[in-house]
């Protein structure tokens, strides 16, 4: 098991280093800089700014450079919000992502779990319908619609929670948040865990479950649920990776200080560390949380074995 | 045995609702069971045989609906409530089914999933229940009992796995224990084990036993009473003796003249060898894992000599795993193979035979899955034509056609229906279509892999029929690789005997059947014709050689 | 020895039916399959046809209504025409004596120390509420006139944007764009993964192992943001968003066509072609492609909303494509900035992208449970 485990952080390493490696050179053959401003800065500033920042350098020593930063955890300095460095960025805004995110995921993972074993257990009933319905309408709307709508009727219409804002991470104002992040993750759990349990409910061994006259609920619980879980949990790795590294959307829209708003921004104004930070704590995180599903899933499963 | 029947069924009637109609599966069935007696519902598939036992068990599927009464000891369990039915089923009367492989939850440790039952039913305490549960995997016979009860279902074979359904079902002492085609889908010997012990365990436990199956030899070995069920419909019952020496319903008539019988004419001495394997090897290489298992060589087939004479049926038997389907591959090349192949003397190992389509269309194949084996968007036209593209490429359409229909001729099947698609016909008629494709190229040696094993008995003996019928006006040679002994029999003029990859056994048909000297060949003689019944058990193990599922 | 001929219904039809024959038949029973592709034609036909039709051209800008609420009456409302024509005429400098409503439009009498100019007229026509503006007569002295015009009736049924542009008229634009991507990425996404998949599963062993490692290692890369940042760097352009979303969507479709030619390959019907003889390219052409085509087909279908919910996603950041242009993406975020005043310009283009989402996926489950019989 441990074995597995190194072994696989290990071949992470390449990974993230081909992301880093394309993003890099992506990002820098594209025309404009972090300070070619609207009002041009003067010749003398400008080389100035290129000094104190390295970008006069060849570009492969620039890389370097960020490479070896990076292995010492240095992201580097953000090149627009000068006061800060990319580190300390990521050190307020990811807690605040991770928080909205997490409860998020759990949201999504209680709520669509019971809303797709009941349709399953209900199949073709009223219920099941309805449940198959909303969760089609969670996919389909996309959280910026959801979330100015939500925004104005819970908002601005009644009143009853905060329109927008983090009001210091009052619980009010992350309400909202959460649940247009949610929506969609509940309606794919809630359609994965309804599959999985129709087709668990038809399978041999429940049959046999059945036969031995166990009781519904230990039927249910025992022998179908947790063989409906499994494909959640593959879907749960790169779900959970996307949800606590912050939506770009939902952050944006609700004004959350998290990390996921900085990335467009960070584009659109050519600030080179800000981008990079975020593509590699991103891909970290998709990276751990995919190893961790496939430990979980061996946990869960005893037909897979990783030693 | 006199007496109340335990188990009565009066006049069952099971329907299916489905999309394009409804379909009556079992109509008006009446059944009897005494205490202690073994009776035996016997019929093809869709007689309704295995619903008239979900229908008792309460385990139709949601579509499907039953009416009449079953009476057990009195109770309707068709009008018990499901708190009432569960107190009965599982306790009182216990099933096993066809599947070993799936009928087991895969993620529990099987001393769990034999406890359930017992803790739930009789109140058993965790620790008497894994006590009792290892005390019944002993009565099973499972080797290894106090190791094996926590182990996974995947970690045992096929042959284990049925155990530990039986060690479930006689968990809480039943009257009845319903056995759904226990033994169908295991190797001949271990199906023999698993019979035995089950005949065994009626005798010193005293419950009656229902025993569902298609195989009449089992009925005449097992049974007390026999159901012959047909089209849903119950056709004779009665005591098994009498109904096998003297049938009375035409169809079970048809049934027990279903058994293939007859032998082969002799290939006449001096007949010339068509192929030829000396030394014929192949071994799969299976690499390391990524989780530390390490790479080794598996001998699929290990040094197999023999020759096929003009009009000659080579039998190959054998048990899941021993390696005999590939060696009917390799032989015709289609899988790489060391040693020798000479086909009229020539070295087919140096024949390139995409280059040779004149020696390809000689050495033909046929498979086993009459579902798989058909292309499902071609129409059977194209399918059995399908040869004479490459073959014969300058033939027109309106020839091909000819041809077509001559060949969907020879086979007995209505050449109108070439425009149909494979889907639209039954498991017999697809083989049918299958040995058409593989004749219209006239081939001379012809590779039989299991045709009949997926079929219903009666459809069997129609294809061995054809079979034999198309080698004498053709003069064909058969390498013919079956695990039904009944079958080779009636086929072959030799007989090989395989396990693990090797020989362990080659000689006349004849010499083998009657005098087999090997022992793993008299075990399966033995499973497949009954003489253990009363006998010793046969000596081998043979759960432990295929508990490697590769 | 005689073999019996096994039964064959007698009355059972010559001609077969095929599978695709049988999946269409389950298709056409499928209540909520068959109304989606309905609703999808009508719409796709309107945003093709729509515009040439429609009277109010998509970038045509109304700067008198701005922010009109969706209405089936038409603009102007009457209470606002008088008081429109005085203020129009007062900015051409003329003192304006007297307004009235006429049967044919609307009647002015001015007046001008300086003199009537007719030019005057210029600034009523410049006015959208106004139509055919003309004088009708002038005083001898040329010192007052009296003004006639026909009021311009507008109809705006899904109400006008913050430019004053018909909604409308811009959400048939905007499915037209959205279709248009959803359907050429996915199209760029199969001829990629279909390609990349069959070469896979059926060239098999090595070639396949790198070959899906590498599927697998990009897999893992955040593509949402190569795509942000692409589009970003190289200019917000039609033709490399498709490609973009295109490349990125290949991943799954490679996987889906390699597991199918895989197991296919094992399948025995395609190992009976091969005992025949039959060339590699023949079974590929005659055995698996036909075998793979459900799958794939199911895939697409779903692959279109999915394309579409993510341009819509780049075009709410503001990546998507340019004004006038627009799609429903960017309608919605329009929207959503303008939630507090005007609703409308929310619930419109979310409805047109909610209707085509939803119909979309309600005939990819059709396709999937047409093409597999045991779904049922």
């Amino acid at each position: 098991m441990l074995r597995y485990v190194l072994r696989r952080m290990g071949s992470a390493v390449p990974t993230l280093f081909i992301i880093i490696t394309v993003s890099f050179f992506l990002m820098r053959i594209a025309p404009g800089g972090p300070f070619n401003l609207e009002r041009p800065l003067e010749a003398k500033v400008m080389e100035n700014l290129n000094r104190i920042y390295n970008l006069d350098k060849p570009l492969w020593q620039q890389y370097l450079l960020y490479l070896r930063n990076l292995a010492r955890g240095d992201l580097g300095p953000s090149f627009v919000y000068r006061d800060f460095s990319v580190g300390d960025l990521f050190a307020n805004g990811l807690p605040v992502s991770i928080q909205i995110g997490a409860a998020a995921l759990l949201l999504a993972l209680l709520v669509g779990t019971a809303l797709g074993a009941f349709a399953a257990l209900r199949q073709n009933s009223p219920l099941d319908y309805l449940v198959v319905g909303v969760a089609t309408f969670g996919i389909t709307i996309p959280p910026f619609v959801v979330a100015p709508i939500l925004s104005l009727v819970f908002g601005v219409m009644l009143g009853w929670l905060p329109a927008g804002g983090w009001g210091n991470g009052a619980l009010a104002n992350k309400v909202l948040p959460v649940i247009t992040l949610a929506l969609p993750q509940i309606a794919i759990v809630a359609r994965l865990i309804r599959g999985a349990t129709i087709e668990a409910l038809r399978s041999d061994h429940v049959r046999t479950a059945r036969a031995y006259g166990l009781p519904t609920r230990v039927v249910v619980v025992v022998h179908a649920l947790r063989a409906a879980v499994l494909p959640v949990v593959s879907y749960l790795g790169p779900a959970a990776a996307a949800l606590l590294t912050g939506s770009i959307v939902v952050e944006t829209i609700f004004g959350i200080p998290g990390i996921g708003r900085y990335f467009v921004q960070a584009a659109l104004n050519r600030d080179y560390t800000l981008v990079m930070g975020t593509v590699v704590v991103v891909s970290i995180f998709v990276v751990l949380f995919n190893l961790l599903v496939d430990l979980l899933y061996a946990v869960l499963d005893p037909r897979v074995r990783y030693d | 045995m006199s007496g109340d029947p335990i188990l009565s069924v009066r006049d069952l009637h099971v329907r299916f609702a489905l999309a394009s109609g409804e379909v009556h599966a079992v109509r008006g069935v009446d059944l009897d069971v005494q205490a202690g007696e073994t009776v035996a519902i016997v019929g093809e598939s869709g007689s309704g045989k295995s619903q008239t036992a979900m229908a008792a068990m309460g385990l139709l599927a949601s579509n499907g609906k039953a009416a009449g009464r079953i009476l057990y000891r009195g109770e309707d369990l068709l009008k018990l409530g499901p708190r009432r039915l569960d107190r009965i089923r599982g306790d009182r009367i216990t099933m096993i089914f066809q599947e070993p492989m799936t009928s087991l939850d895969p993620l529990y440790r099987i001393g769990r999933q034999i406890a359930e039952p017992m803790i739930h039913h009789r109140g058993l305490g965790a620790r008497a229940a894994r006590a009792r549960a290892i005390e019944l995997l002993r009565l099973v016979r499972m080797p290894h009992p106090e190791r094996r009860i926590d182990a996974y279902p995947h970690e045992l074979s096929g042959g284990q796995r049925q155990r530990v359904m039986i060690a479930m079902a006689l968990a809480n002492d039943p009257d009845i224990l319903i056995a759904d085609e226990p033994t169908t889908a295991l190797d001949v010997t271990i199906q023999a084990q698993i019979l035995e012990l089950l005949k065994d365990l009626q005798a010193r436990l005293g419950m009656a036993i229902v025993f569902i199956t298609h195989d009449l030899g089992i009925v005449r070995r097992f049974a007390d009473r026999v159901c012959v069920m047909r089209a849903g419909e119950v056709v004779e019952t009665g005591r098994v003796e009498p109904i096998f020496a003297d049938p009375k319903a035409a169809y079970t008539k048809m049934l027990l003249a279903a058994e293939p019988t007859g032998r082969k004419n002799p290939v006449p001495p001096g007949a010339p060898i068509l192929l030829e394997a000396r030394n014929l090897a192949v071994s799969f290489h299976i690499p390391a894992g990524w989780f530390g298992r390490s790479a080794f060589e598996l001998k699929a087939v290990d040094r197999v000599t023999l020759a096929l004479r003009q009009g000659q049926t080579i039998g190959i038997v054998g048990e899941s795993g021993s390696g005999k389907s590939t060696l009917g591959r390799a032989l015709l090349r289609l899988m790489e193979s060391e040693g020798t192949i000479r086909f009229e003397g020539r070295d087919l190992r140096s024949i390139d035979l995409r280059r040779n389509p004149e020696i390809r269309r000689e050495l033909q194949i046929v498979f086993q899955d009459p579902y798989g084996s058909l292309s499902p968007r071609l129409t059977v036209g194209q399918i059995v034509t399908e040869g004479l593209l490459v073959h014969e490429p300058g033939l027109s359409r309106a020839e091909r056609d000819r041809r077509a229909i001559a060949a969907l001729e020879e086979v007995r099947l209505d050449p109108a229906m070439r425009d149909r698609y494979p889907h639209e016909f039954s498991g017999g008629q697809r083989q049918r279509i299958a040995i058409a494709r593989t004749m219209i190229l006239k081939p001379r040696v012809v590779v039989l892999d299991e045709p009949t094993s997926a079929l219903d008995r009666s459809v069997q003996k129609e294809i061995v029929d054809l079979l034999r019928e198309l080698q004498r006006v053709h003069d064909l040679s058969y390498l013919f690789i079956s695990h039904d002994l009944a079958v080779v029999r009636a086929l072959a003029d030799d007989v090989i005997v395989m396990r693990n990859g090797r020989v362990v056994e080659h000689g006349p048909a004849d010499d083998i059947f009657e005098h087999p000297r090997d022992g793993y060949t008299r075990a399966l003689l033995s499973a497949a014709f009954g003489g253990w019944a009363g006998g010793e058990e046969p000596e081998m193990r043979s759960d432990v050689s295929t508990a490697m599922d590769l | 020895m005689s073999i019996a001929l096994e039964p064959i219904p007698l009355d059972a039809p010559v001609r077969g039916r095929s599978l695709w024959q049988d999946a269409w038949a389950r298709l056409k029973r499928n209540k909520a399959a068959v109304g989606s592709a309905a609703i999808l034609l009508v719409m796709a036909l309107a945003s093709i046809v729509g515009p040439w039709l429609w009277p109010h051209p998509y970038d045509r800008v109304y700067p008198q209504y701005v922010r009109m609420p969706a209405s089936l009456e038409p603009y102007p409302r009457e209470e606002r025409v008088l008081p429109e024509l005085e203020q129009t005429l007062k900015r051409g400098r003329v003192d304006v004596i007297a307004v009235e409503m006429t049967d044919s439009g609307v009647r002015a009498e001015i007046a001008s120390e300086r003199g009537i100019d007719p030019r005057i007229t210029r600034y009523v026509a410049r006015n959208d509420l106004f139509s055919n503006p003309r004088i009708a007569g002038t005083s001898a002295d040329g010192k007052s006139a009296v003004i006639e015009a026909d009021v311009a009736r507008l109809r705006f049924i899904a109400g006008t944007d913050a430019n004053g542009r018909d909604l409308f008229a811009r959400i048939l634009i905007a499915i037209r764009i959205s279709l248009t991507i959803g359907l050429l990425a996915t199209f760029v996404a199969l001829l990629i993964g279909v390609a990349y998949g069959a070469t896979a599963g059926f060239l098999g062993g090595r070639v396949d192992n790198v070959m899906m490692r590498v599927v697998d290692i990009l897999y893992s890369l955040p593509f949402i943001f190569f795509v942000i940042l692409l589009v970003v760097f190289f200019g917000r352009n039609f033709v490399l968003m498709f490609i973009a979303v295109g490349a990125i969507e290949w991943l799954d479709m490679a996987r889906i066509v390699r597991g199918q030619t895989l197991s296919l390959k094992r399948r025995e019907f395609v190992q009976a072609a091969e005992a025949l003889g039959v060339s590699n390219r023949a079974i590929v052409l005659r055995h698996i492609i036909p075998n793979t085509l459900g799958p794939v087909a199911v895939y697409m279908t779903l692959l279109v909303p999915k394309v579409i919910l993510l341009e819509s996603f780049l075009s709410f950041l503001g990546l998507g494509v340019q004004e006038p242009l627009t799609s429903l993406g960017v309608l919605i975020a329009e929207g959503a900035r303008n939630i507090q005043g005007a609703r409308w310009l929310l619930l419109y283009p979310s409805v047109a992208l909610a209707l085509i989402l939803f119909a979309l996926n309600f005939i990819g489950d059709g396709l999937r449970d047409a093409l597999d019989p045991k779904e049922r």
